[in-house]
């Protein structure tokens, strides 16, 4: 290996700071043709990834604005410079890893040629030459190195959208062409519709812009540059912020300052100006006067937008956000809230969003270029524009479409279609939107990801019995209960009578850290997946079949690894001693919860399995208590459960979740375990265990629960979560449902609970408040959530039985592996949710329904009114959309009533009352659920 | 930060296991009794030794069988951007000065010049990591050079450890990036290791493998050092008589 050495001195401009460093240039870097005869050395043939005659050089901006084309199998043999990879890098993260991942696809042509350290294309930055004519420069030396290296036999092709740099190449002798004409060159007419156009206008604009001259003046205010906004961050003239668009009203958004340590409400499009949901930006606060009443109260107003029915949130971060609610008091309305309007765009978080065209009437002449309007699923982005080859292919579809411009002049801004999903309306379409809409990996896993499982039929070894870290307890009685049907059981119990009159308890979890070893493909993926998504009709595992429903699966009458929590208890459940231990079991029942419940029901039946069930119920009953009167919260949610046709995946019938003492068992047994298990992991590991917390909610956020309960005459202490579940007990009104109505309104003001790295956090933020338990972590679900698994891993590294692995040692990966673990654990939730409504929605597509429903929120056109039958909550218009405003009704806020003009009618908060659910299709294609007072 | 790119390519053009360029001189202070200078990379240090010679400070020598052995390391102002003046005596430089004589002491026959002192003088005329594998590397040759008695060569390398690569003879930007850092210094000959170093943590068998390829490292570099003074082989040589002593 031959090593010369040239200095090359770059200067970096951070106080301007001289800063000399080697670039070692070599001659074993190959050029990746499989064809090439001067570069044979085994290396070079196992690198050789392009084999076809014309290969093509794509510079920077062609990456960054081209990503979707290069991702389309059409495109191939492409060579991807280093200098290119580093100016993406600096520009655009998210498109460098999709690049990246490109060229490491075994499948795709894509090879990275390191043109920097290699001796014939390494340049040198020339007297007054700009960075980026440096870097131009160095992409045409090497794609004039690459024509030479190949000979004529091969055509190197560069492809550039900057003129001047492909006017330099034409001269210096080297194929270059734009990528349209490139792609044109290709002859396949779809694929034009993924090449992003040119931001600088070109003829196609002026036509469809001469034909609306309406749209030709100016919209939108300019963005301020990036230097008088610093500035401005910096004289508190401007406030930084991330912008969230208001799921509900996407004409309102919200921008969280910690300048001003409140939240900044920003009304209507045009002073948004052009921010898109999740981008940085900067915001200048509004003159007092300006500031809006509380205009959110309305439900629907501009345009066609308006509310849809959905499922009932459960939690606050589900929940629409709500506005502090005006001082009854005072009969002038007081601007609460500050609002502003966005000055600069600091940083974009521009993806693709998926959704389908605005239905419009096909053009004449077919193949032709057309405009259409993208409508997204996602309520808080606006239409996109695209241009289009194929409408008629496209117009009843559900397609992704990025977004990639948007001037001053247009209402809606540009983007491109990127690929079709399927037909509107289709299930498997709808499910995939969904998947792709929470960023859901559902492909199937990879061949090094099932290389990592242990060859089937897998049974226990004799190793493993001889191993002196596992318990035998096969001889135990162990046994498990779950839901009817469930193949990934990953917890079972035992509880076995002491001769000193207390009892032995036991909680078995699957041992899924023995086969899914860190660092492997297997826990990679995992990692990523974060957890197990379950849709209606189907789950999305987290990790392979063989493992979650076979090898791991605590089924019975197999033996199976497991890791075993055993407790000694006395008959008041107090814990006298607890183990903790790899262990060897094999389950004598899988129970449902039905069957368990049943056996425990029945006092017939005396076996020593139903005994063993009627203790350990005992005692999860006095825990239970122990805990409630602790603080725990008894919270409730709507959870629905469909029933499916096996033929058809329709959905036959839904309804609530029946929740048993059975389940209660389970569950009390299982937070019981937890909580151990996060006490020992602290323990021995104080700054690097992975626990879960639930922060106390602030007052504000209880403030439209309190509001609801004091106009029925509640009074509700939220001091803490003790006060708070003495008074939701006492929170009893003349119907039985009025106390689970409460509660469920209770939960939607809290927060999710969230996985955290223990160093991050002082102790007494580690607090659950759901819970009301110091410490408490994720420990029994190993199969479906991979903070078990991480939790697994430094129990077994507490007891001294396995190593721990080296990402415990860094503090910023475990912050951001406790990070992702939380984005995906909500989005499983989300994407979950919609597929509940999406199933709602195919259910009530032939049955129209009347039901009783409850009020819970009071709008000056209509009310929210939530279903307990379904789960389902949406809005109920008192006066049509037409007539606007309320002419007939007012609303008293201090009630929480809407009363017609001539008091003859009034509906209040929490009342119920009986409504028609149908669904209508205002628009084809796009159903939707409505619900009409009867 | 990517510190080794999927090509395997390290920032500087480098392969994990490979080392900077090396360049050595000897003689290059005229009124020292052994001088050379050394560069690893844009390293570069120079390295003087005064001695044997007769003990100035007669209360720092503790035994009269042995030779004293004397070091200084020091920072010439200009040898980072900054140009910031360098104080004499801070802690890290006294910690090097002492670790520098330590592994000196370690293969110079001090048994066999009693009441002498040796003097050595390293300093660093410009850095980019790994210094102190530099400065023993340019001591261990100012040594040769004054034709002071040593039982084997010491030389020493650094290895890192980088997304999740071992890297060998880490420069400034791969040492500050907050890795591992593992010095080792050896006496090439004998297969001893006399200098080992490591700040932040590794598990032991990824320690195992990044302290081998910095032992490699050192090995690369006596074969250098053995070219660029050939002398140094006779007091390697006579090593196996010496050992009735």
């Amino acid at each position: 290996m031959l090593k010369s050495n040239v200095f090359s001195k770059k200067t970096r401009n951070n106080k301007i700071k001289k800063e000399v460093r080697e670039v070692y240039l070599r001659d074993d870097i190959w050029c990746g043709v499989s064809s090439c005869t001067t570069c044979d050395s085994p290396a070079a043939s196992a690198a050789a990834r392009l084999t076809a005659s014309t290969i093509l050089v794509v510079d920077t901006n062609v990456v960054l604005h081209q990503i979707d084309l290069l991702e389309n199998p059409a495109i191939d043999d492409v060579v991807v410079l280093s200098v290119v990879l580093d100016e993406v890098k600096n520009k655009n993260l998210s498109v460098y890893n999709r690049i990246r991942a490109l060229c490491s696809n075994s499948l795709r042509k894509f090879y990275v040629f390191a043109n920097k350290f290699h001796k014939d294309t390494h340049v040198e930055k020339m007297e007054k030459e700009s960075p980026n004519d440096l870097n131009d420069r160095a992409i045409r030396v090497a794609t004039q190195w690459y024509q030479k290296h190949l000979g004529d036999a091969t055509r190197v092709l560069l492809v550039t959208n900057d003129r001047e740099n492909k006017r330099k190449a034409t001269e210096e002798g080297i194929f270059a062409e734009t990528i349209e004409s490139y792609v044109k060159s290709l002859g396949q007419p779809d694929l034009l519709d993924l090449v992003v156009q040119p931001a600088s206008v070109d003829v196609n604009m002026e036509d469809i812009e001469d034909s609306r001259p309406s749209k030709r003046k100016v919209i939108y205010e300019e963005h301020k540059p990036m230097s008088e906004i610093t500035s401005g961050l910096r004289h508190g003239i401007y406030h930084q912020g991330k912008l969230r668009v208001n799921r509900y009203n996407p004409f309102e958004a919200y921008v969280g300052s910690e300048s001003i340590g409140d939240e900044i409400i920003i009304y209507g499009r045009t002073n948004m100006n052009r921010a898109f949901d999740g981008d940085i930006v900067a915001v200048e606060l509004l003159p007092q006067e300006q500031w809006h009443e509380e205009k959110s109260l309305s439900i629907a107003d501009e345009e066609e937008e308006e509310e849809d029915v959905h499922l009932a949130p459960s939690s606050a971060d589900d929940a629409p956000r709500s506005t502090t609610p005006v001082n009854a008091a005072d009969q002038i309305p007081v601007p609460s809230r500050p609002s502003g309007r966005v000055v600069g765009i600091i940083k974009r978080n521009w993806h693709s969003y998926c959704g389908s065209l605005e239905p419009m009437p096909m053009p004449a002449g077919s193949g032709s270029i057309a405009y259409a309007l993208f409508v997204s699923k996602d309520r808080r982005i606006p239409k996109i524009r695209i241009q289009t080859r194929q409408l008629g292919n496209l117009l009843n579809k559900r397609i992704v479409v990025t977004v990639d411009s948007w001037d001053r002049q247009s209402r809606y801004p540009f983007g491109h279609y990127v690929r079709v999903i399927g037909d509107i309306g289709d299930r498997d379409t709808e499910s995939e939107m969904v998947l792709i809409e929470n960023d859901i990996d559902a492909r199937p896993f990879t061949a090094q990801v099932l290389a990592c499982l242990p060859p089937l039929p897998w049974s226990v070894s004799s190793e493993d019995l001889a191993n002196p870290i596992r318990l035998d307890l096969r001889q135990i009685r162990v046994f498990s209960v779950d839901p009817p049907g469930c193949k990934d059981i990953d917890d079972a119990l035992h509880c076995t009578a002491l001769p000193n009159g207390n009892y032995e308890v036991g909680v078995h979890i699957a041992d899924v850290t023995n086969f899914v070893h860190p660092g492997s493909p297997l826990d990679d993926e995992a990692s990523k997946r974060g957890t197990s998504v379950y849709l209606v009709e189907r789950r999305i595992d987290m990790l392979p079949k063989p493992l979650t429903e076979d090898i791991c699966s605590l089924r019975a009458d197999v033996e199976r690894l497991a890791f075993s929590v055993i407790w000694e208890m006395t008959p008041e459940a107090e814990i006298i001693s607890t183990r903790f231990s790899k262990s060897v079991i094999k389950s004598c029942a899988a129970l449902s919860y039905v069957e368990a419940q049943a056996r425990m029901d029945d006092s017939r039946l005396m076996d020593p399995l139903t005994t063993d069930l009627r203790n350990m119920n005992s005692l999860a009953k006095v825990m239970r208590q122990r805990r409630i009167e602790r603080g725990a919260l008894t919270l409730a949610s709507a959870e629905v459960k469909f029933q499916i046709d096996t033929e058809t995946h329709d959905p036959l019938d839904i309804g609530m979740y029946q929740i048993r003492e059975a389940n209660q068992m389970i569950e009390e047994f299982m937070l019981a375990a937890n909580v151990s298990v996060a006490a020992q992991i602290l323990k021995i590991f104080p700054v690097c265990s992975l626990l879960r917390r639930h922060p106390s909610p602030t007052r504000e956020m209880f403030e439209p629960l309190l509001l609801t309960a004091a106009a029925v005459g509640i009074n509700l202490d939220v001091s803490s979560s003790k006060a708070l579940a003495d008074s939701l007990d006492c929170a009893v009104g003349d119907d039985p449902y009025f106390n689970k109505m409460i509660r469920i309104l209770a939960t939607r003001c809290m927060t999710q609970a969230v996985y955290f790295c223990s160093g991050d956090l002082s102790p007494p933020e580690f607090h659950h408040y759901g819970l009301a338990a110091p410490l408490y972590t994720h420990f029994t679900s190993p199969i479906r959530r991979y903070a078990d698994v991480f939790v697994h891993r430094l129990l077994a590294a507490s007891l001294g039985i396995f190593q721990l692995p080296t990402i415990f040692q860094d503090r910023p990966q475990l912050t951001s592996v406790a990070d992702n673990l939380n984005y995906r654990h909500r989005n499983a939730q989300m994407a979950g949710r919609a597929s509940v409504e999406l199933h709602t929605l195919i259910y009530f597509r032939k049955r129209p329904t009347d039901t009783e429903a409850r009020i819970v929120k009071i709008r000056s056109n209509g009310f929210i009114v939530f279903v307990p039958k379904f789960g389902i909550e949406g809005p109920v218009y008192l006066t049509s959309k037409g007539q606007k405003g309320g002419g007939e009704w007012y609303v008293d806020e201090q009630q929480q009533k809407i009363v017609k003009m001539d008091s003859s009618l009034s509906y209040s908060v929490l009342q119920t009352l009986r409504i028609h659910m149908e669904v209508v299709e205002p628009q084809p294609n796009r159903p939707k659920l409505q619900l009409t007072l009867i | 930060m990517e510190f080794v790119s999927p090509e395997g390519l390290r920032l500087d053009g480098r392969r994990p296991t490979e080392m900077r360029q090396l360049r050595a001189e000897i003689g290059v202070v005229s009124k020292a009794d052994g001088s050379a200078m050394f560069e690893m990379g844009n390293t570069k240090v120079i390295a003087a030794v005064y001695g044997p010679r007769e003990v100035q400070n007669r209360g720092q020598q503790t035994n009269n069988d042995h030779a004293l052995v004397r070091c200084e390391y020091s920072m010439a102002n200009f040898s980072t951007g900054d140009r910031v003046r360098k104080p004499k005596g801070d802690r890290r430089s006294i910690e090097i000065s002492l670790v520098i004589r330590q592994t000196m002491e370690a293969c110079i026959m001090t048994h066999l010049m009693p009441r002498s002192q040796i003097d050595i003088f390293v300093q660093v005329l410009q850095a980019d990591g790994g210094t102190r594998s530099a400065c023993i590397n340019a001591a261990t040759l100012a040594l040769s050079d004054a034709g002071i008695p040593m039982c084997d060569l010491v030389t020493s390398c650094s290895a890192g450890y980088l997304n999740s690569t071992p890297l060998l003879d880490l420069n400034y930007i791969e040492d500050s990036a907050g890795g591992a850092d593992v010095t080792v210094g050896i006496l090439p000959t004998l297969d001893k290791v006399t200098l080992l170093q490591m700040d932040a943590k590794l598990s032991t068998n990824i320690f195992e493998d990044v302290m081998q390829l910095a032992t490699e490292g050192c090995k690369a570099i006596a074969n250098y050092i053995r070219e660029v003074n050939p002398f140094i082989l006779i007091a390697v040589y006579i090593w196996p008589s010496l050992k009735t002593f």
